[in-house]
């Protein structure tokens, strides 16, 4: 399957999917002038990574700011991890960021999926 | 040449850190991000209440791109908003100004109305409930940067509609970030 690696922008975070390494990361700040479209191949990828994904996955969020529209992206991208077996999210947050803590915990509660909240 | 000296004290009294008007798009959003944030930076202000101040900014200068109303006044048409920071001893306060057709103001206000209304808790509800039940829109908003302006800031949030012309008003809005760690 073919790797998505997005190089990370002021606006835009640093994306890497690869299900071949086992690296499924997306970091930086996220506030894209249009998130749909931004967010448009990664949701594509994981529909794709879904019908044929390794035994189990740790998705890696390491967000240091991401806006509303963004927000709701990322919860579509979660509900698209959620079907797929042996998921797991590691929620990373800077140890002094409780809105990027609390952040995580309400994605946490909106979706089905295991969190693991660490800080960097 | 006064104007500039008038507003220059203005300026100061009102203990404005940033001033920019004009054309708003992603492009002077950036710009305007950068510049604030280098300001925040060089003041050695806490990193937390750095990050509150930069996520009200993202809210309100989308806002502006996104859904500030052409002003069409004869032949002119104009886009032109503002947006202000303002650095107090124990706040900063993120302002912006941009025209709003008169026929939009009475949802918008009860909008900002019932966002004020809610206590915290209250306001996580109303963003998880907005965040399941939405879609994007045409516009690329996602209906919840007033709700996570007032969450960030932890205050309510101040606005006015002055009247510009018979089919405008200029939306005014202030969000407080205290600067005291809660």
């Amino acid at each position: 399957m073919e790797i998505l690696n997005l190089e990370g922008a002021e606006d835009t975070p640093k994306i890497i999917l690869d299900k071949k390494n086992g690296i499924f990361e997306i970091s930086g700040r996220s506030l894209p002038e249009d998130s749909a479209e931004f967010y448009r191949p990664v949701l594509e990828w994981i529909e794709k990574y879904g019908s044929d994904a390794n035994p189990s996955t740790e998705f890696v969020f390491k967000l240091e700011y991401f806006n509303t529209a963004s927000s709701k992206l990322i919860l579509d991208v979660l509900s698209a991890l959620e079907d797929i077996k042996g998921m797991k999210i590691l929620w990373y947050f800077h140890e002094d960021d409780e809105d990027m803590e609390e952040a995580g915990q309400e994605f946490s509660e909106l979706v089905e999926i295991p969190f693991e909240f660490k800080t960097y | 040449m006064n104007f500039i000296y008038d507003l220059h004290r203005t300026m100061m009294s009102q203990k404005l850190i940033l001033v920019y008007q004009g054309d708003f798009t992603q492009e002077s959003t950036k710009s305007i991000l950068s510049m604030a944030e280098r300001n925040l930076d060089s003041s050695g202000e806490e990193s937390n209440i750095k990050r509150k101040v930069f996520n009200v900014m993202v809210e309100a200068l989308q806002n502006i791109v996104k859904h500030s109303d052409e002003l069409v006044d004869g032949q002119m048409r104009s886009h032109a908003a503002i947006f202000l920071i303002g650095k107090e001893a124990n706040r900063y306060c993120i302002m912006s100004g941009n025209p709003i057709q008169k026929k939009n103001v009475e949802s918008l206000n009860k909008k900002l109305e019932h966002i004020n209304s809610l206590d915290k808790d209250g306001l996580k509800d109303l963003y998880k409930e907005i965040i399941k039940n939405t879609t994007i829109s045409d516009k690329g908003g996602a209906g919840l940067g007033f709700v996570d302006m007032a969450r960030k800031s932890g205050e309510k949030l101040e606005f006015s509609f002055p009247e510009m012309s018979a089919d405008y008003c200029f939306f005014c809005l202030k969000v407080n970030v205290p600067r005291e760690a809660e």
